[in-house]
Formats: structure tokens, C-alpha cells, sequence
């Protein structure tokens, strides 16, 4: 991906805090991405990263800092250097331009795929009903589920439902796309059609940032990686730096234990293979 | 193997558990029974033949429909319309509405339905024959200031309204909603945060969210105790007649066996209304739960095929 560095950030949040009772989480991030950029965050459990991305889009509530989309600061209004609380409203419009897929998905379950996805530029942006559905369905047809647009979600596989989840994000058309762990709740076999979208989409110009623990995308796929630990940053640099050649001691321990883990989850996929071939063999001989 | 047929063990023909108490059980049921057929049959007092005539009287009619089955109609529609309110006020992050949905919810559990129908329609109705809708002390306001105005903009006569049916739904409703406000305020607790995310994260705004996403799950749990809350509250219709409305069933039914001095049939009339009416609810209830209970996770058949679609990716 080729990004412009004197572009203003798309992104950027500065000295970013947040306590959840009295005990600190983020520490003062600072971050800023740019336009088309792919910004991987990894980090161990616990470490803030779900938070920080629940922090952009206001789904929590920032204790310091400020975090700027698009120039605009989130969820507050700034009038002479006083801060004014923005209504639920200014907040959800904010929201608008900025969609997020969950680890568990969330669709809605008393919708279709293509309702979910029809949903909000319906509601939020009031597009007809029809022509709605019209595009839904383009989005489904570019996950790949074109043939699934009237499955309800508790009738498709986890790989699928995110697949939905994201063709219902972008069904807003958002400048900004932030995934939480959007593969991790799923079955190996099913992770790499949920990645293959996810390229797509890097390839297409989508900013993203993206929470994950596969390395291999990370690798491929990501412009920058940020590491975080206990709340802060703590290195971040291109794929090649801060994975290849890590330069503090937290960073190398998780990197090894995400290596230990990867090598497994490999094994697993390669057994998995193996063992699919061999019931292919077995079906068709000849072939 | 060498065994043969015979001492391999076969079918099985045991004897089952015995239950001599059930036996017992039953006999004393059926002790019980032949005497009350007894009674109907000896004691003419119970007159059944005369309880159906009653049940067609047209003023009895008349107090099914305008009393039991508008006024729980009427009661239950007011009671979800203003109980789903009241559920959203009470998890709103307004403190003034939770306030206001808390006070009136310990108002309404705590004041009996017979008290609060008297209350609304005699009661009411003494303190203010018209409602005069005005500034507050307008009269006297205009007293002091020498206006030639009362300050007060419209009127409403309510003793006109006082004794109709409207006000015993109404009484009924305000009730309910109380009860109602639980039921809805569990249902909308039951559905996932998760879901209200997704929605907030797509830009949708509170009152959206709660209509398209929260609501319609929630309504799977809503549904069967609200099922429980109607068949309750077409018994509570009997409580009408302390408004006072006597185009009531029981009233009827009752003042029917009184005039004839015929007492038992007049409640009896009104009592298999009430078990047919029930009946027909229940019923009608099991069918609704249902409906409501199917979905969610089930349909699980097309899983398999899904992994393999997706696979080509
Ligand atoms: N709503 C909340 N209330 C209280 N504490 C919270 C809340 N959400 C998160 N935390 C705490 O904040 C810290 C950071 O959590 P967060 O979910 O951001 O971590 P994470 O890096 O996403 O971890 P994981 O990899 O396990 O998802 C954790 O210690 C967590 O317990
Ligand atoms: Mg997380």
C-alpha cells in the first residue's frame, strides 16, 4: 500500500486515556494513521487494544486526549478550547462514517443477511427500501455470499455471519473500518475466507485498523504494526521492524509465544488438509 | 463364536412398577366427584338449566363484550403501550426519567386495583365534576391582578366520563402498566449489549436502536408472561363495578340470579363465562409461545453446507 506521509492523519488520537474504576487501561496512546493506510495493533490480552478501538468510535468514552476522525474530534465539540459534550445524536452521526466488525459478530438476529446489511442505510441514512436492498445484495455478492442474502444469521457458519458483519458495515460506506479480533471466535478452516475479504478490501484503499493475532496477515497485509502492552505503546514500526526485528523484550516474548502458537494452529491446518485430500482420494480414485 | 440363539437374551417382558397409591388416589377423586354430581343432581338450588339462560341474557352478553373483552382490550393496550414506555424510561440514562418510571411503578404496585378504580372514578370525580386545563392558580392569579380571564383554556366535563368504560380501562391500564413495565424491562435486559453496539457502531441513533434492534428480540421474552397478564386481567374485568361500570359480566350475571332470587345460578352463569374465556386465551397463548419460542438458534441444517460454499475462498 502506498500512503502519502504528508497527508494529514485520517485518524489520529493523542495521549488517549481511559480508567475503567479507577484503574488506568490506556495510558496515553498516540496514533496516527493515514488515509489508505492498513495499521495492525497486536498485543497480549489485557493490554487495552479492544478498548482503544471501542475509544474511536465512542463506544466508550475517553477519560484524556483527544482522537480526531477526519479532523473531527470525537464526541466533543470544541468552542473556544472548552470542551462541549456532543448529544447522542452528533455522537451516532460521527459513528457514521466508521464501521467496526466484533468478534462475535453481533449481527442482528431477526434479520436476514440482506436486512442486516439494508439496515442502517435505510434507518440512518434514508435510502429507500429498495434500492437498499439492491446494494445489500452487491455487498453480499463481494463477500462472497450472494447466494445466502435471505439466510438468517443463526443459519450460517461463523465465517460467514462476519463476512455478513462486514458487508453490513460497509454498506454505510465508511472512511474507516476497525476490526476486533474478527477471526478469533472462529474455526480454523473458516478464518482464511474471512482474512481473503479483509485483503480485499486493504487492496481496495480501506483504512483499517485491525486487532488481530494472525501474524501472517499482519505481515502481508499491514502497513504499520503498533505493539501494545498494560495500556501503552510500545514500538511500532512496518511489519518487517516491528515483527522481524523487534527491538524491546515484552515485544520479542509475545512475538515467541504468538510464533509457539502459530506453528500449531499450522500443524492443525496442515492435518486438516492432509486429511481432506485423503477423503477426496478415497471418494475419487481415478481422479 | 459358538453361541446360539436361545441363550442369548431376548425381548424384554418385565413386570412394570406398581403404584397402589395412585389407585388410591383415584378413588378418592372419584368419592369427591360423585358427591358434588350428587349435589348438582339433589340440590335444585344449583338450577343449571336457569345459569344457561342466564349466560344469554342480552345484559349479560352485553357485560361480556363492553366489560370483560373491550375492558381487557382496553386495559392490556394501555398497559404494554405505557409498560414498554415506562422500561425504556427506567434503563434510560436520564436520571428524571428513571425517577418518574420508578415513583409511578411503586404508586401503581402498591395501590389495589379495586381502591384505585373507586379512586378514579367516584373519588375523581367528586374532587373535580369538570376538568378546567389551565395556568395553575389562574383563578386566583386573575383574582389578584383584576383579570377578566380564569387563566383557564379548556374544559372537560368528566362526570359524563366518570362512569363508562373507558374509565375502568383506563384504571385497569395505569395498573398494569406497572407489572407490564417488569415484564418489558426483563425483556429488553435479556437481548445481548452486543446488539445495541452493532447498532450504535452503524450510526444509528438511541431511539432507532431500541425500536429496530433491542425491542423485536426482546419481545421473545415479553410475550409469554404478557399471555399470563391477559388471562389475569380478564378476571380483574370483575373489578369494574367498583368504578362503578355495571355493563360488567359478573354484575350482571349476578344482579340476574338476585332479582329471581336465584343467587347460585347468577354466579355460575358468570363463572363458566370466565372459563370459557380463559380457555379460549390459553389456547391462544400456547399458539404464541410458540411462534415466539421458534427461531434463534435453530435451523442449524445449513451449516455443513455453508463450511463448503465458503470454502471456495
Ligand atoms: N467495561 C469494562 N469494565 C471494566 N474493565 C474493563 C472493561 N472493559 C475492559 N476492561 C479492562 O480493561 C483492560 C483492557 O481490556 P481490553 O479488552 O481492551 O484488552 P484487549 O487488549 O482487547 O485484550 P484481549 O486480547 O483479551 O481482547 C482489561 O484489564 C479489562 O479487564
Ligand atoms: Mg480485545
Amino acid at each position: 500500500m502506498t500512503t502519502d506521509a504528508a497527508a494529514p492523519a485520517l485518524v489520529r488520537a493523542l495521549n488517549v486515556t481511559k480508567a475503567f474504576h479507577g484503574v488506568e487501561v490506556l495510558k496515553g496512546i498516540d496514533l496516527d494513521v493515514r488515509r489508505g493506510e492498513v495499521v495492525v495493533l497486536l498485543g497480549p490480552s489485557g493490554s487495552g487494544k479492544t478498548t482503544f478501538l471501542r475509544c474511536i468510535n465512542q463506544l466508550e468514552t475517553i477519560d484524556g486526549g483527544r482522537i480526531w476522525v477526519d479532523g473531527d474530534l470525537m464526541g466533543y465539540d470544541d468552542r473556544g478550547g472548552v470542551l462541549h459534550r456532543l448529544t447522542d445524536r452528533r455522537i451516532a452521526a460521527q459513528r457514521r462514517d466508521i464501521g467496526m466488525c466484533f468478534q462475535r459478530f453481533n449481527l442482528f438476529p431477526h434479520m436476514t443477511a440482506v436486512e442486516n446489511v439494508a439496515e442502517a442505510p435505510v434507518q440512518v441514512k434514508g435510502i429507500g427500501k429498495r434500492e437498499a436492498r439492491e446494494r445489500a445484495r452487491t455487498l453480499l455478492d463481494r463477500v462472497g455470499l450472494a447466494d445466502k442474502a435471505d439466510s438468517y444469521p443463526a443459519q450460517l457458519s461463523g465465517g460467514q455471519q462476519q463476512r455478513v458483519a462486514i458487508a453490513r458495515a460497509l454498506a454505510m460506506e465508511p472512511k474507516l473500518m476497525l476490526f476486533d479480533e474478527p477471526t478469533s471466535a472462529l474455526d480454523p478452516e473458516l478464518v482464511g475466507e474471512v482474512l481473503a475479504v479483509m485483503r480485499e478490501l486493504a487492496a481496495e484503499g480501506m483504512t483499517m485498523i485491525v486487532v488481530t493475532h494472525e501474524m501472517g496477515f499482519a505481515r502481508e497485509v499491514a502497513d504499520r504494526v503498533v505493539f501494545m502492552d498494560a495500556g501503552a505503546v510500545v514500538e511500532h514500526g512496518t511489519p518487517a521492524e516491528v515483527i522481524g526485528r523487534p527491538q524491546h523484550e515484552r515485544t520479542r516474548a509475545f512475538l515467541s509465544r504468538m510464533h509457539a502458537q502459530e506453528t500449531e494452529h499450522a500443524r492443525v491446518a496442515a492435518e486438516h488438509a492432509a486429511a481432506e485430500e485423503a477423503a477426496l482420494a478415497a471418494e475419487d480414485p481415478a481422479g | 463364536m459358538t453361541t446360539t440363539t436361545e441363550d442369548r437374551p431376548g425381548r424384554i417382558e418385565a413386570r412394570p412398577v406398581r403404584h397402589p397409591w395412585r389407585w388410591v388416589a383415584v378413588a378418592g377423586i372419584a368419592v369427591l366427584a360423585a358427591m358434588l354430581i350428587s349435589s348438582f343432581v339433589t340440590n335444585e338450588r344449583w338450577n343449571f338449566p336457569f345459569a344457561f339462560e342466564i349466560m344469554v341474557q342480552r345484559p349479560v352478553i352485553e357485560g361480556l363484550w363492553k366489560g370483560t373483552i373491550f375492558g381487557t382490550f382496553g386495559a392490556m393496550v394501555i398497559g404494554i403501550v405505557l409498560g414498554v414506555l415506562l422500561a425504556v424510561m427506567r434503563l434510560s440514562t436520564n436520571p428524571v426519567l428513571r425517577g418518574v418510571a420508578f415513583v409511578y411503578t411503586w404508586f401503581f404496585r402498591a395501590i389495589p386495583r379495586y381502591v384505585l378504580l373507586v379512586l378514579l372514578g367516584t373519588g375523581l370525580v367528586f374532587l373535580y365534576p369538570v376538568f378546567d386545563i389551565g395556568v395553575p392558580f389562574g383563578q386566583q392569579i386573575s383574582a389578584a391582578l383584576g383579570l377578566s380571564t380564569d387563566l383557564t383554556f379548556a374544559q372537560f366535563a368528566y362526570r359524563d366520563l366518570s362512569s363508562t368504560i373507558w374509565v375502568g380501562a383506563l384504571g385497569l391500564g395505569l395498573s398494569e402498566a406497572a407489572y407490564m413495565a417488569e415484564i418489558a424491562r426483563a425483556g429488553i435486559l435479556s437481548v445481548d449489549r452486543g446488539q445495541t453496539e452493532a447498532a450504535q457502531a452503524l450510526g444509528m441513533p438511541p431511539g432507532k436502536t431500541m425500536r429496530r434492534i433491542v425491542l423485536p428480540q426482546a419481545m421473545r421474552v415479553i410475550v409469554p408472561p404478557t399471555g399470563n397478564e391477559t388471562i389475569a386481567m380478564v378476571k380483574d374485568t370483575s373489578l369494574l363495578i367498583a368504578v362503578p361500570v355495571i355493563v360488567e359480566l359478573f354484575y350482571q350475571s349476578y344482579q340476574f340470579g338476585q332479582r329471581t332470587f336465584q343467587i347460585m345460578p347468577g354466579i355460575v352463569a358468570g363463572t363458566i363465562w370466565y372459563l370459557i374465556v380463559c380457555s379460549v386465551l390459553m389456547v391462544g397463548q400456547y399458539f404464541l409461545e410458540r411462534r415466539f419460542g421458534r427461531g434463534f438458534g435453530t435451523a442449524p441444517a445449513a451449516r455443513t453446507k455453508a463450511t463448503e460454499a465458503g470454502g471456495e475462498h
